[in-house]
């Protein structure tokens, strides 16, 4: 077979690829339209302003915004883009597209089952489903189902990668190919943690098993819980490595580093997940310290990213004779939605980043612990930089895929800015909530009038406002989404990766080694979980029955 | 491998400064004993309520300015209902959960920990300000959740 190597993208996808891309793509914005809309009920009902009817209570919508936005929308919108970036690097005359069929078709099988349960009542549970909260079976037989799906797109992104090698050997992957495989080895090793949760809940759920380890399930929920929030944003870092330069005309900064850094977060994404149980009895406090040190090493990647990206900007200004800061912002495609977007999310990230440090810092985690400062703070990575750079490229992925025209650019350009100021004004008033004291997780925040109490509403209000214009900029994006697909007119929309510099060597062999990256990986999660399991293991720990508590 | 000697600066100074903050972290956990609540005592939770010390929830004293306060967490309701401590002290409190996870927390004091039930759960806290303070569970137990929760006064 006769193969091509295109690290600039410029092979294209069929109409049969770029059907199913599609597919992964129009479920994750579906999950997208359900999820925001009942974020803004949820707004205004903790600002009370209005009331939720007891047949659709508060927790119920909660858990169905947590479980369509943090799991199903982002899973869907990674597992296309990692296809895409797979197919389009990779080119091959005859690509069987039959794994990639199965794996859509078993997660969204997973994703109806799940999301059926949560809006009939039967799993209240919340994203976290924190036992012994006990929903229904078939709740967490879906989320295994939809977990189980993205492990097939994982075997048809290493088919098609050992494909490549066959047909190249010795020649490295193309960047976008190898960015989206290092993404799902990460990805891979963190979901074995929550499906052995499921081999625990699953029986229980059903009554088979009579109690539930529960300091266990948390432990292996969080092992899996961290790392899907750098799923999430190693997908917004393959839009910003690999496709922001091309807006800009210029190659990626540096190819090797850009490998080395996705390899990074590969290991260090998954040692870290006690730093969500900082105040968990039972785990001791030393490896709560370890785990704390692994995490704020994982900074350093996301800072290798900031400079990666400040300098594209720097060399796209330089090319066209800026300098300075204040030039060099102004010279970048502001008009461009596709990049607004992209470079409104970076700023996000950067507020994120701080918040996340503090999230990190150990003992200080009592300060904002189950506070909406932590809601605010995930508002303002996923929903901010994730959730905006995926809208932002769908503005450039879904003309290319579908071969019509977008609708409207000056719509595009008004909703990323919407989502920017929006989302600005809900984190604000969600960490400042957080940080005077207001818990998460609470349907209503009055408290029978309790001092403290008082000052949580007025910055409920501003979140409800926030809300607003968030949801306003998602109505946007449904409706140039809706007409690009019915009503554009037919044309090319052309997307390219960036290419790697030309006077670059290539990466050094063991940069790209993932087979020896996922043994590091493992044996870091080793050392770095260890003592905690050893510890509870050794303790006799009681089993606990469960309970429907909503 | 090709580094611009920027980068190679830029990279250096990022691991330095979590370095930095985690050195900060040691010391603090090390000099202050700030360090988060991990108390590694399990519990039955089918015999908490018949088992001392929390079959009488409360406040006991330890010596002359220091109490330790037992509570109960339950689907919707904390035991005791409402505490009077002594302006200036110092309170331990062990809390444990009778059916699912819960969250006990003082917003104005920074008393926050995780209930898990089969374990006990502890947090230390001097109070010098005097006041009726709110005491809440902050982490999701299901449909009455907002209505768990309780009254500390301080005086």
């Amino acid at each position: 077979m006769k193969m091509a190597i295109d690290t600039s993208g410029n092979h294209t996808t069929t109409p049969a690829e770029n059907r199913l891309v599609l597919s992964h793509l129009y479920v994750a914005f579906g999950a997208l339209f359900i999820g925001t809309t009942f974020g803004l009920f949820q707004t205004l009902t903790r600002a009370n302003l209005m009331q939720l009817p007891p047949w659709f209570d508060y927790y119920r919508m909660l858990t169905a915004h947590g479980v369509l936005l943090a799991l199903v929308f982002t899973t869907f919108f990674i597992t296309g883009l990692a296809t895409f970036s797979v197919y389009k690097t990779i080119a091959r005359e005859r690509r069987s597209l039959n794994v990639g069929w199965i794996a859509w078709i078993v997660m969204l099988a997973g994703t109806l089952m799940a999301a059926f349960e949560i809006l009939t009542g039967g799993a209240s549970v919340l994203y976290t489903f924190y036992a012994p909260l006990k929903a229904s079976p078939w709740f967490y037989i879906g989320a295994t189902l939809l977990i189980v799906g993205t492990w097939i797109v994982f075997l048809d992104i290493l088919l098609n990668l050992k494909a490549f090698r066959k047909a190249n050997p010795g020649t490295a992957i193309p960047l976008p190919a190898f960015m989206a495989a290092a993404t799902f080895v990460m990805w891979f090793l963190a979901t074995l943690g929550v499906a052995v949760e499921m081999l625990l809940l699953i029986p229980w759920a059903f009554g088979w098993t009579s109690g539930i380890d529960v300091l266990l399930t948390r432990m292996l929920f969080w092992y899996f819980g961290h790392p899907l929030v750098y799923f999430w944003i190693l997908g917004a870092y393959i839009i910003w490595y690999a496709v922001v330069p091309a807006l800009l005309k210029v190659p990626v900064f540096s190819d090797a580093l850009t490998r080395l850094a996705f390899v990074l977060f590969l290991v260090l994404s998954l040692p870290i997940g006690l730093h969500h149980e900082f105040v968990d009895p039972g785990i001791a406090a030393r490896w709560k310290l370890l785990q704390t040190f692994l995490t704020l090493m994982v900074v350093v990647p996301s800072l290798m990213t900031a400079f990666a990206i400040f300098a594209t900007f720097e060399e796209s200004a330089a090319a066209k004779g800026q300098r300075g800061f204040v030039n060099i912002v102004r010279s970048l495609p502001w008009s461009d939605p596709v990049f607004a977007g992209c470079a409104l999310a970076m700023i996000l990230f950067i507020f994120g980043g701080f918040g996340g440090i503090v999230n990190a810092s150990y003992a200080m985690d009592i300060l904002v612990h189950n506070t909406m400062w932590i809601v605010g703070h995930f508002h303002v990575t996923v929903g901010g930089p994730v959730a905006l750079t995926f809208l932002a490229v769908s503005y450039l992925l879904v003309p290319a895929l579908t071969g019509r025209k977008l609708w409207s650019r000056s719509l595009a350009l008004v909703q990323v800015w919407l989502w920017f100021v929006g989302m600005s004004i809900m984190s604000i008033a969600m960490h400042t909530q957080g940080l005077l004291g207001a818990p998460r997780r609470s349907a209503d925040i009055a408290y029978a009038g309790a001092a403290v109490a008082a000052q949580w509403h007025p910055w409920a209000l501003v979140t409800a406002a926030g809300g607003v214009v968030l949801l306003t900029s998602v109505v946007a994006f449904a409706i140039n989404l809706f007409a690009t697909i019915f009503a554009g007119e037919e044309g090319e929309t052309p997307f390219v990766f960036a290419a790697a510099r030309p006077d670059e060597p290539p990466a050094p062999k063991w940069v790209g080694n993932l087979g020896m990256w996922t043994v590091v990986a493992v044996l870091l999660v080793v050392v770095a979980y260890g003592g905690a399991f050893y510890d509870h293991f050794r303790d006799h720990v009681y089993l606990v029955p469960g309970l429907r508590t909503w | 491998m090709n580094i611009h000697r920027a980068e190679t600066f830029f990279i250096r100074v990022a691991a330095a400064t979590m370095l930095a903050f985690f050195a900060i972290l040691v010391y603090l956990a090390v000099a202050d004993r700030f360090v988060p609540p991990s108390h590694q005592q399990t519990i039955d939770p089918a015999t908490v309520t018949s088992t001392a010390p929390f079959d009488h929830p409360g406040l006991v004293r330890t010596g002359p300015n220091t109490y330790d306060a037992y509570y109960v967490a339950r689907v919707f309701s904390w035991s005791p209902q409402n505490l009077t401590i002594p302006l200036g002290s110092t309170v331990t409190f062990y809390v444990t959960s009778l059916d699912v996870v819960h969250g006990f927390t003082i917003p104005d004091e920074d008393v926050n920990v995780e209930v898990v039930p089969g374990w006990v759960s502890t947090v230390k806290r001097t109070f010098r300000k005097p006041g009726k303070l709110l005491l809440l569970c902050n982490q999701y137990c299901g449909i009455d959740h907002s209505a768990m929760y309780a009254s500390v006064t301080v005086k």
